[in-house]
């Protein structure tokens, strides 16, 4: 193989889409996460699809607080780290003095839809035309794995040490479809990264999401199915053969709404 | 010619915002500053403003976060129990150097007591009640005209500091209704908002803007840098950005230290004590912080007694205390003087008149 293929080659299989990580991140970005995170690969499909429809150059990032947050860093666009949960709310001023720039949140579970929920909800009852993306790994992995609105019935974690209980911590919340009920809302669907099939099918469902905010036609919801081997107490394959055998019985995959206009 | 109308406190709120060419409002409703939120509701969008009703005053403070973060003019407003929601988001606020202007119109409390005036919230607004020790800058109107004048002063306080700024009114404040002058004050030029996040990530240094509520390692800083360089900026504030009124004080034996409606109340009291033959005066601070300390001081070395006059529980004493430093005597009228039992009661002038009686 020339020298010149082999950079090709080298490019395809470890290059990195022009947005994400520039900077210092690079080197450092991979020590951040724990083997097996799933995190990173959430925010490199991100950063694929804003690279692929060419508006890397006109989008606003918005973070979070969590591990779901860090990749943040690795993103070489204008962008604002909000409080915990508060993604909504800052993207909402943003897009609404910048119209025509895309704003979009990457949020965690926990940040989405516990400490969050309000700005969740607000921003789906105003079908605020932005863009969110919820990391759903099941826990709050950041603070040490404990119970989050989305733990699965009998997951152990560090605040529900015998399992979770419905009669006490009710039943895990089902994000993507909850969205799906609101008028405002153009988009909503559930992906996971578990397999090269779901890995594709997911960023098609993150690019129609900036592909529905493109044409202004209201919120646009992705919520992705991302392993924390740490917290799960599992190893890195573990934890893909997990969520295919545990996570996704209970957080079904596809899309939950898909319109293109709203009255 | 400066057009002139009658308002009532809440609606000078926002003519003053949209005299300081303020872009963006974010509110959630709560008595008795209602009238702020209506006001803007109606006429921010006439003019190509942002006007977004939120879902609660934690999100009017994030969505406040959001909009500093691209630099343009961006105010809430709200009453005691929706400040105390909002916390979290004026300590970030502070911590990201985000520069804005947040009303708080202050009703009784403390938890939920009824919806009239007060004065309860000083402790909050000038200490930085949120998590971390930061700074608000604190003025606080005693007119309506004032009112009007002082928000487009805090907005420029905000972008010359890069740092939030309350505008602290009450329920009294904001429903008095007196004559107002519209007029757009020029402060001066400010700095360039490079640090922006901006629309199509158009800078010219081609790198891209970040905004956090926390030091950047990126820009060099560590913590230990970065808390140096806020104290520096809260320096340049307190040695640059006091401002108070003194009234009838150059021979007063008594100072009275009030403001807002209390420092009219207060007026009025030294007026009639006069009229007696009485010699009172009034120090009336209009920046709380930065508090006037050396002019309190001043006047404590010259021996002269104090009272304060506040719609509390006694709170701002405690900064005309710690200016004093023992020096001179320092009484106070507080919110027990009501002369109502009721949470409709106010502090008087006839009361004030009886402590400066008593004292003099
Ligand atoms: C107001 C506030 N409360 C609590 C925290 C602590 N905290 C940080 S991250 C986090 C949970 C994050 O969970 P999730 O959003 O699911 O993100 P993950 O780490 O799992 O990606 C919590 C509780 C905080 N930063 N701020
Ligand atoms: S704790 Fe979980 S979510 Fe956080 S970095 Fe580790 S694996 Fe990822
Ligand atoms: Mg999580």
């Amino acid at each position: 193989m020339s020298e010149e293929a082999k950079g090709l080659v080298r490019e395809r299989v470890a290059g990195r889409p022009e947005v994400f990580v520039r900077e210092w991140f690079a080197d450092y970005l991979w020590d951040l996460f724990c083997p097996g995170c799933q995190s990173p690969v959430a925010g490199r499909i991100i950063a694929e699809v804003l690279e692929e429809l060419g508006i890397g150059d006109k989008a606003i990032m918005v973070g979070c607080v969590g591990c779901s947050g860090i990749m943040i860093g690795g993103f070489d666009l204008d962008k604002v780290s909000p409080a915990h949960g508060r993604g909504p709310d800052v993207a909402t001023a943003i897009k609404r003095i910048y119209p025509d720039t895309i704003v979009f949140t990457v949020q965690g579970d926990g940040d989405c839809i516990a400490i969050g929920a309000g700005p969740f909800v607000g921003a789906l009852t105003r079908g605020e035309k932005i863009t969110i993306i919820m990391l759903n790994n099941n826990n709050f992995g950041t603070t040490g794995g404990q119970l989050g609105p989305t733990t699965l019935v009998g997951q152990v974690t560090t605040t529900s040490p015998e399992g979770r209980k419905p009669s006490e911590e009710g039943y895990p919340v089902h994000a993507a479809e909850m969205a799906a009920t609101f008028k405002g809302v153009a988009y909503s669907a559930r992906g996971a990264l578990h397999t090269p099939a779901d890995y594709r099918r997911t960023k098609g469902y993150i690019r129609t999401a900036f592909q529905r905010q493109l044409e202004g036609v209201g919120l646009s919801f992705v919520e992705v199915l991302t392993a924390c081997p740490t917290n799960w107490h599992l190893t890195p394959v573990q934890s893909l053969a997990w969520i295919r055998d545990n996570v996704i019985p209970e957080f079904p995959l596809g899309e939950f709404r898909n319109v293109t206009y709203i009255e | 010619m400066a057009e002139r109308i009658l308002a009532e406190g809440n609606e000078a709120v926002g003519w003053g915002a949209l005299g300081a060419g303020c872009h963006c409002f974010f509110g959630y409703p709560i008595t008795p500053q209602n009238e702020v939120i209506e006001f803007l509701s109606r006429e921010l969008p006439k003019r190509g403003g942002v006007f977004v009703q939120s879902q609660c005053e934690n999100a009017t403070i994030n969505m406040l976060f959001g909009a500093a973060a691209t630099g343009v003019r961006a105010m809430t407003s709200t009453s005691s129990p929706g400040w105390g929601l909002m916390m979290e988001g004026m300590s970030n606020l502070a911590a990201a150097r985000l520069p804005c202007v947040v009303v708080l119109v202050q009703r009784v409390g403390p938890g939920v007591q009824r919806l009239t005036h007060s004065q309860q919230d000083y402790n909050s607004a000038t200490k930085g009640g949120g998590g971390g020790g930061y700074r608000n800058i604190v003025l606080a109107p005693a007119s309506v005209q004032e009112i009007h004048d002082l928000m487009q002063l805090a907005f420029h306080l905000a972008d010359k500091y890069r740092n939030p700024v309350v505008v602290l009114s009450d329920g009294l404040m904001g429903h008095v209704v007196e004559p107002l002058e519209l007029k757009t004050t020029d402060f001066g030029p400010l700095p360039e908002k490079d640090w922006a996040v901006a629309r199509y990530g158009q800078h010219e240094d081609g790198k891209h803007r970040a905004i956090g509520a926390s030091y950047n390692p990126l820009k060099g800083e560590s913590f230990v840098s970065y808390l140096i360089d806020m104290r520096e900026t809260y320096q340049a504030i307190e040695a640059t950005e006091i401002r108070y009124e003194e009234y009838k004080t150059d021979d007063a034996e008594l100072v009275l230290v009030a403001y807002g409606y209390c420092a009219r109340v207060s007026e009025e009291a030294v007026d009639a004590a006069r009229a007696e033959g009485l010699k009172a005066g009034l120090l009336r601070p209009i920046t709380l912080w930065p508090f006037p300390n050396q002019a309190v001081r001043d006047k404590a070395a010259q021996g002269r007694k104090f009272l304060v006059v506040e719609d509390s529980m006694g709170l701002m004493v405690d900064d005309v205390r710690n200016a004093i430093k023992g020096e001179a005597e320092v009484h106070l009228v507080d919110a027990t003087f009501r002369h109502l039992a009721s949470e409709d009661g106010m502090i008087m002038p006839a009361r004030v008149l009886e402590e400066i009686r008593r004292l003099l």
